[in-house]
């Protein structure tokens, strides 16, 4: 994260040393009105990310690198808290090798995978989020609109009452089982949605619509499920459902650092076509957007990041709603930064964690804290943001 | 040929099952202002948008340049045509410049990033549209006409030999709507810029222009110079207006006043 921000700072300085002694263009074709001196520092440069050049401002470099160090705080809390104490030094002494042999196991084996799985599913969701926010300019769209949390519940709740039973997410009996069938449900169920909301291409409000459809059909069929299923079937989809870190093994977070590793990257390459989405669709194609191409990638590539953190943590609520609305206001953009929305969902879910952990004593499952904790947050900020504007 | 900068070939048009157009060729030469006028929903943005290649046509084909218009990647005709829908969406949280800035988008690529062509381009459409002062202001802050110029800095910024404008000075006081068009005709004579735009005021069209397209019941029902189309017999079919075609006084072109038969002589 931080590498990208060097990246940016960097070509943000190489875009200035080029824009002063540059070539001044002799009058192209808009020849108009003399050029003003370029003495003032202008507020925005470009950087180029892929195939885009896309506005950088200082604050949102600020927040995203903020966001970093937020993580990297929250993650080292996330490996030192815990019913054995550790402090700060011993948690990264012990991570960059040294340690004693008990303090080894307890990070390793214990408590690392949790952590990195905790963040791992706060940037999958977060940016998941961003995305789904950005591409239908409308704050209430989370992936849970494309169908893929229903779906992952459904599929999960399949799996979990016609395939038997297992209390924690991760390791239970039929550990490899739920969260492959909870992805397949949630890609499923975006595909459908996607293909339903088709007529001469995808319009974005009448995806939400057949998302908020779809969603409640495999509401209903999961409610069914669980009304039949046996008591210890229903405990165990509950807490499926509700989202929790229970139980994560290395094996959960595999699959989520390749999807990161490959859809991160990608959706940046998207950063200026969904910048330029928000002046309408019809704008977007006059400046060479293809739009319904630039749609289709950017759907397929939330439901995969909602669907492999679904598979990994069960869906915890509300971080895709909350974390890219919290960074939009932190960075004050007109969209969601991408990467800072990741890095916040990132925090939110390992301090969740934390909090689930040590604040409440017994183990809550972290998709209760997030709603708990990242709702009032985010209400806090909207009405610190009115309360300014009234002034 | 290679004076056509527009050509719908027989292009059919419409909205699902709804068609407004059949086999309908219109030709827009390099270098010109056309307006494009005639009674609401007689199909001059459905006409802007198949030349825009918003709307794909049913049969037929749209050249740009003498090429079809179909053949070319959406950057590239981004690279050679700008259009102005009628309905952008203002974001939120945007300065005027960050808002220009996005009209440099098509000439983009992997290997040429932003660069000091860009920021110069950005800058000179700013300046031409006079919104250098507004320049940081955002554009949710702007007023009606403050903010036209600055989405017509937007497609000033594209830098295409093709600019097609819908409805630019709909929701404009009249001095707002005399200030677009002069840009637009400053525009077209200092650059050579071809355009094309809708309007419903047919004195600053014909004020404006140097060609009238009158649409009407799907098909042209007048094309050529301002005294040639706005005619009362036009007015009267196209239109269902009754009026009287004088000479303005100031540009000597035509100047439309509509009759009331309750109008009372003084």
């Amino acid at each position: 994260m931080t590498g990208q921000g060097e990246a940016a700072l960097d070509r943000e300085q190489g875009t200035r040393a080029t824009a002063e002694p540059g070539e001044r263009t002799p009058a192209g074709p808009v020849g108009t009105a003399a050029l003003p001196s370029t003495g003032g520092r202008p507020p925005t440069s470009g950087i180029d990310l892929g195939v885009i050049a896309l506005p950088w401002r200082w604050r949102v470099l600020a927040v995203t690198l903020g966001c970093g160090v937020l993580v990297l705080a929250a993650f080292t809390v996330g490996i030192a808290a815990g019913s054995s104490r550790m402090g700060v030094l011993d948690v990264w002494s012990t991570l960059l090798g040294g340690g004693t042999q008990t303090l080894q196991f307890i990070v390793f084996e214990l408590r690392l995978p949790r952590a990195c799985v905790a963040v791992g599913v706060g940037l999958c969701l977060g940016l998941a989020g961003a995305l789904t926010q950005t591409f239908s300019r409308n704050p209430l769209a989370t992936p849970d609109i494309l169908g893929v949390t229903s779906g992952a519940s459904a599929g999960a709740v399949v799996a979990i009452v016609l395939g038997g039973g297992g209390y924690s997410v991760g390791a239970s009996l039929l550990g490899v089982g739920i969260p492959a069938v909870a992805i397949i449900g949630g890609l499923l169920a975006a595909a459908a949605v996607y293909g339903l909301s088709w007529r001469q291409g995808v319009d974005s409000f009448r995806l939400i619509l057949i998302g908020i459809g779809l969603t409640a059909i495999l509401g209903g069929l999961t409610s069914f499920l669980l009304v039949r299923a046996q008591l210890t079937q229903v405990t165990a989809a509950t807490q499926w459902m509700v989202g929790s870190l229970n139980g994560v093994s290395w094996a959960s977070l595999w699959p989520m650092v390749v999807v990161l590793a490959v859809l991160l990257p990608f959706a940046l390459t998207q950063s200026a076509p969904l910048e330029i989405n928000q002046l309408g669709d019809d704008f977007s194609t006059g400046l060479g957007v293809a739009v319904q191409r630039h749609r289709m990638l950017v759907i397929a590539t939330s439901a995969v990041l909602a669907g492999v953190a679904v598979s990994a943590a069960g869906p915890v609520e509300f971080v895709a709603f909350v974390a890219p609305q919290v960074a939009c206001r932190l960075a004050r953009t007109a969209r969601p930064p991408l990467i800072a929305s990741a890095l916040v969902g990132a925090a939110l879910v390992q301090l969740s964690d934390v909090a689930a952990r040590v604040a409440f004593g017994t183990e809550v499952p972290v998709g209760i804290v997030t709603a708990i904790v990242g709702a009032p947050y985010l209400i806090w900020l909207i009405t610190r943001h009115n309360r300014k504007e009234r002034r | 040929m290679t004076d056509s900068a527009l050509l719908a070939d027989r292009v059919t048009l419409g909205y699902d099952q709804v068609e407004v157009f059949r086999d309908l060729t219109v030709e827009v030469r390099q270098g010109s202002v056309t307006a494009l006028i005639g009674a609401n929903g007689c199909g001059k943005s459905t006409l802007l948008k198949a030349f825009g290649r918003l709307l794909q046509p049913t049969r037929g084909s749209v050249g740009l340049a003498g090429t079809p218009i179909r053949s070319l990647s959406a950057r590239e005709v981004a690279r050679r045509l700008a259009i102005l829908p009628q309905k952008p969406l203002t974001p939120a949280a945007t300065t005027v410049r960050d808002l220009v800035m996005r009209g440099r988008h098509p000439h983009q690529t992997l290997l040429r990033p932003w660069t000091a062509t860009d920021a110069a381009a950005v800058e000179r459409a700013i300046a031409a549209t006079g919104m250098t002062e507004l320049a940081d202001r955002e554009v949710d802050a702007l007023s009606g006409g403050q903010l036209q110029r600055a989405w017509i800095a937007l497609v000033l910024a594209q830098q295409t030999p093709v600019i097609l404008l819908d409805e630019p000075t709909t929701f404009l006081d009249l001095s707002h709507q005399l200030e677009v068009l002069r840009l637009v005709r400053r525009i077209n004579a200092e650059q050579g810029s071809t355009i094309v735009m809708v309007l419903h005021d047919l004195s600053l069209a014909a004020r404006f222009s140097d060609r009238l397209i009158v649409l009407h019941e799907g098909r042209v029902f007048a094309d050529g110079e301002p005294w040639e189309v706005i005619t009362p017999e036009v007015l009267a079919t196209a239109f269902g207006l009754e009026a009287l075609v004088i000479p303005d006084p100031a540009s000597g072109r035509p100047l439309v006043v509509p009759l009331d038969p309750t109008d009372v002589p003084s």
